[in-house]
């Protein structure tokens, strides 16, 4: 249980939150959009295709926006249509620009042909020389071909990175190999600052009635131009931005801004793809390589459209450029595998130097790039968290109320013992409290207003298990057993009703958690983590606080200020009673309907049953006195006098009071 | 005795001394569960719940450009055109607030935008700029919220089937635990406070919490019933009433301590916060929490009872029992008197209660 306490400070230590850490971990956990203000965007979403903007793409479109949020952890972004239109992105704290850019980000994804490429920078003297590792490797070995190869898109712009963004090396696609090819690199000249704009359209004048798509003579002087001034490493030329003409060809850099690429006009759009997924390649033999890479299945036109555009790739050639088919996500080219053999069921692998997390980015943005809309951004604003701070801090206020009069209460009904419900209340407290804040470090988990709602509202619940376990062990002195059996049986009977109905709270957290969105889904999780931590308090800090206090004589013997006193309890049962079968019940503990019933639900009389005298008694009946000593028979006679005669008392008693 | 002791009461109603014949009485409960659910479906249905804008969409007026960003004066400038509204302000940024009021007409925007600016010194032309909200978000909750509600019963009622191995019991316990959901509706339909996203998270725990309850009242059910059929002394309403006044002093705690914090939330947020997370989500929960314990007790369990007994192996064994019975001195007020069937020593209770041999 200390464990996350040992790693939260370990956390701190290793990487500590900061400004220019917001990730990091920290003593406090990271708050959501209400509480910490953050960062608002506005996008208006188009269309590409020139239809209408309609309540259901816009209602898929926050599908979208929402499902690459929470894909990133549950960072509670509130996403909210607004007038129909425009589309609301809340994000809590202060949005890094990844996260902008993965809300805003086109889902316009397209398949270019490659025509050719370079280096991303604009300079002539730097003819991109081909990559060795790029050019040694083998086109039709899937296996070793990745090691080297290029970034993962997103990834900074490391110059010493292999052509192609990131090259492909798989039974379908294979590396983009440089080997071959000398020098695409079409001299390109200086004019760096010249080429802020374009990269975004090529100019329409690429009116060279192109024979077919991948038609080197599309690269009209123009083109070239732009091609030759585009800078990419000038981050300006790194945003993306929709917009891109399907029909003309598209000058352009890599998401990376290795590389820069002159690409033909589009031939499979985004929209036919199926789904992409990412997982560990199969390997030959039906064996799995321990390769990352991203498996693409596209709709029956676009696989049609995909299997002439292969097909023709195909035959360029290893190591020529268009041999390459550029993924352009949002004007950028997202990778650009080459084609190792004709595609013509529409499935597709693209292999490369993917880690787990790159070929799981590229399956994302190639099944959310399916939409035909694009996003502008309207506008982007800071949230400050007043309403919501002044909100936290009354409600704060309030739960520590609630606090207090919880403790008052359990004090009143459970007198001393209500001191254990209160310490593990506040072990409960202070694991939830680390566990929120280890989670707001490892993903990104942050605390709502519900979520603290939910944490103040389990305080409740949580203090509910200690209630059945001690009322369970209440009863359990009432059927007249010693502490010590009384909490061992008591803990026995609670158990099994604490398991079942904490089972049942959690089936509502993960289903909630699943199929509800935003703040909903953000107090499911405070819901599960807190019936987790409770059934952990109770099972490894209750019950064995409780079992060390049954061993403590002021709990044992029953002080009246223990909460656990004797007579108490079983007031009013100084009575023997006939308890059937010929046995009569000695007054001292209380054996009634209840113990009877409980007795047969146990099957088996239990170690500690209350003494029993009688005739049937298998045995000479063994009745002991306080002391433990044996009593003679004239000794339990005349105790059975002396009962009989109370009983009676008793009994009248009873009767006046009625 | 010297007054009234919690812990002597709690130990008399587990003996069996001192009993509550709540399943006994059970019409009477299904008469009330039925009129408050009737009542609850008449508030709804004449009433209504108010949808919060999230739900109905609204106007979202913002503001910059502000010299201060107190929400004093944008809250009475709305409230002084339009009375009825509970107007939510957020600051924005350090000089620009976010107003969101119900839907309003133009006029009443210019008019609200004439008093803003007096309030914070602005141009209204340049510095207010006006949108409606959408109620696709809403929507879009509610409808996820509505599917995870039917998974979490069908989920909930297939894990209590298999645990109490008795549909009738997870019949019970979902039908009582919609009622709950049906009366706290109408509770918050009464009040008339706003229905938003925090009201449905609200909704959503009570029921968590109401199974939740049911849950450990149906165990204790569970365990008194357990070898229900091998004696003849006491039939199955009789143990379960046991077992629901053996639970009475468990399900007041829980639920005292449950409110308390609850309760605290509801009067911070109620009187001091205003409209907002708190105060939704506490009223629902307060609501929920009180409805979910009280029906756990007199409305799960006597369900419960009122199904089983249709079983016919629990038929068959009331039957016996009660046959056995006619024959003793013990009356029909022994039903009412379940499980406090007291056996006095010396006491005969017939010949029929002697052993008797088996016929070979």
């Amino acid at each position: 249980m200390l464990l996350p306490f040992a790693g939260l400070l370990t956390g701190t230590f290793l990487d500590g939150r900061s400004a220019d850490n917001p990730g990091g971990a920290s003593l406090t956990p990271g708050l959501a959009l209400d509480l910490e203000g953050g960062t608002q965007i506005i996008l208006t979403p188009t269309t590409t295709d020139g239809s209408q903007v309609t309540d259901a793409t816009v209602a898929e479109a926050i599908n979208v926006i929402r499902q690459r949020i929470d894909a990133n952890g549950v960072s509670e972004a509130e996403i909210t249509s607004q007038g129909g239109r425009n589309i609301v992105v809340g994000i809590p704290g202060k949005a890094s620009d990844d996260e902008i850019d993965l809300v805003s980000q086109a889902a316009q994804m397209r398949f270019r042909p490659v025509l050719t490429y370079s280096y991303g920078v604009p300079t002539p003297t730097e003819s991109p020389s081909p990559s060795d590792d790029g050019a040694d490797a083998p086109a039709d070995d899937a296996t070793d071909a990745p090691a080297d190869d290029a970034d993962a898109p997103g990834d900074d712009a490391s110059p010493e990175a292999s052509p192609a963004g990131k090259s492909a090396g798989a039974p379908v696609m294979v590396p983009a190999d440089l080997a071959a090819d000398t020098t695409p690199s079409p001299t390109p000249s200086p004019a760096p600052d010249a080429a802020d704009d374009a990269s975004t359209d090529a100019t329409s004048d690429g009116d060279a009635a192109a024979s077919n798509p991948s038609d080197l003579a599309q690269i009209t002087p123009a083109i070239q131009e732009q091609f030759d001034q585009l800078d990419c490493t000038d981050p300006d030329n790194l945003r993306g931005g929709g917009g891109d003409d399907p029909n003309v060809p598209l000058v352009t850099c890599s998401t990376d801004g290795v590389f820069k690429y002159v690409l033909g006009p589009v031939e499979v759009e985004g929209t036919h793809i199926k789904r992409a997924t990412s997982g560990l390649l199969p390997g030959a033999n039906n064996t799995t390589s321990n390769i990352w890479g991203v498996s693409l299945e596209l709709d029956s036109e676009g696989a049609k459209q995909f299997a002439a555009t292969s097909q023709r790739l195909y035959d360029f050639g290893d190591g020529n450029p268009q041999n390459q088919f550029a993924i352009v996500l949002d004007g950028l080219v997202v990778s650009a595998p080459g084609i190792n053999e004709p595609i013509n069921d529409g499935r597709a692998q693209i292999s490369g130097s993917f880690t787990r997390e790159s070929a799981a980015t590229l399956a994302n943005q190639l099944s959310f790039g399916a939409l035909p809309l694009q996003f502008d951004v309207q506008s982007q604003q800071e949230i400050s968290a007043t309403l919501g701070s002044e909100q936290l801090q009354k409600g704060l206020i309030a739960g520590l109320i609630g606090l207090l009069l919880v403790v008052v209460y359990s004090l009143f009904q459970y007198r001393t013992l209500g001191l254990l419900t209160v310490a593990s209340l506040l072990v409960a407290g202070a694991i939830t409290y680390v566990t929120i804040a280890l989670l707001s470090w490892g993903m990104g988990y942050r605390l709502s207003l519900p979520g603290v709602a939910g944490l103040i509202v389990a305080i409740g619940f949580t203090a509910d298990s200690f209630i059945v376990y001690f009322e369970r062990i209440r009863d359990e002195l009432r059927n007249g057993r010693t502490l010590h059996f009384a909490v061992e049986r008591g803990w026995e009977r609670a158990r099994r009703t604490i398991y079942a109905a904490k089972a049942v709270n959690l089936i509502s957290a993960v289903i909630l958690y699943y199929l509800a969105v935003g703040g909903v889904q953000g107090f499911a999780f405070t819901l599960g983590l807190t019936t987790v931590i409770d059934v952990m308090v109770v099972v490894w800090f209750t019950h064995p606080v409780m079992a060390l206090i049954a061993k403590m004589r002021f709990f044992r013997e029953g002080h009246i200020a223990s909460g656990l006193n004797r007579e108490r309890l079983a007031l009013s049962t100084a009575k023997p009673r006939y308890a059937g079968a010929g046995r009569v019940a000695m007054p001292q503990p209380a054996v009634d309907v209840a113990a009877e019933v409980n007795a047969e639900a146990e099957g088996a009389t239990p170690v500690g049953e209350p003494a029993l005298v009688g005739a049937a008694t298998p045995g000479p009946a063994v009745v002991t006195d306080a002391s433990g000593r044996r009593l003679t028979i004239a000794e339990r006679r005349a105790a059975e006098r002396k009962a009989a005669q109370s009983a009676e008392l008793a009994a009248d008693e009873n009767e006046e009071g009625r | 005795m010297a007054g009234f002791s919690f812990a002597a009461w709690g130990n008399d109603l587990y003996t069996g001394r001192r009993s509550y014949a709540i399943v006994a009485q059970r019409k009477r409960w299904f008469a009330v569960a039925a009129a408050l659910a009737i009542a609850s479906i008449a508030i709804l249905g004449f009433k209504g719940l108010a949808l919060g804008i999230d739900f109905r969409g609204g106007t979202e007026i913002s503001v910059e450009n502000v010299s201060t960003t107190q929400q004093a004066p944008a809250i009475e400038a709305v409230r002084a055109v339009a009375p009825s509204d509970e107007p939510r302000v957020a600051s924005v940024g350090s000089n620009a607030l976010r107003i969101q009021t119900l839907k309003l007409d133009p006029d009443q925007i210019t008019e609200i935008g004439q008093r803003l600016a007096e309030a914070y010194g602005i141009v209204p032309a340049d510095d207010i700029t006006v949108s409606s909200v959408g109620p696709t978000w809403g929507q879009g909750v509610s409808m996820r919220a509505l599917w995870g509600v039917v998974v979490f019963v069908l989920a909930a009622a297939a894990f209590m089937a298999v645990y109490f191995r008795a549909w009738r019991m997870s019949v019970a316990a979902i039908v009582s635990m919609l009622t709950d959901l049906l009366v706290s509706a109408g509770v918050y339909a009464l009040i008339g406070w706003e229905v938003t996203p925090s009201t449905i998270i609200g909704f959503l725990t009570i029921l968590g919490f109401s199974l939740y309850d049911k849950m450990v009242v149906f165990d204790k059910v569970r365990e008194n019933a357990d070898g229900l059929l091998d004696q003849t002394r006491t039939t199955y309403a009789e143990r379960a009433n046991l077992a629901v006044n053996q639970t009475l002093v468990r399900s007041i705690n829980t639920s005292v301590v449950a409110l308390l914090p609850v309760g605290g939330i509801l009067f911070v947020g109620a009187l001091l916060l205003g409209a907002g997370t708190l105060r939704d989500l506490s009223l629902s929960l307060f609501v929920g929490i009180a409805v979910g314990a009280a029906s756990s007790l007199f409305l799960a369990t006597p369900l419960d009872v009122a199904l089983r007994e249709r079983e016919p192996k629990i038929k068959a064994h009331t039957a016996k029992v009660l046959a056995a019975r006619a024959g003793s001195d013990a009356g029909d007020d022994v039903l009412v008197n379940a499980g406090a069937v007291q056996l006095q020593p010396g006491h005969h209770l017939g010949q029929a209660a002697q052993p008797r041999r088996k016929s070979r």
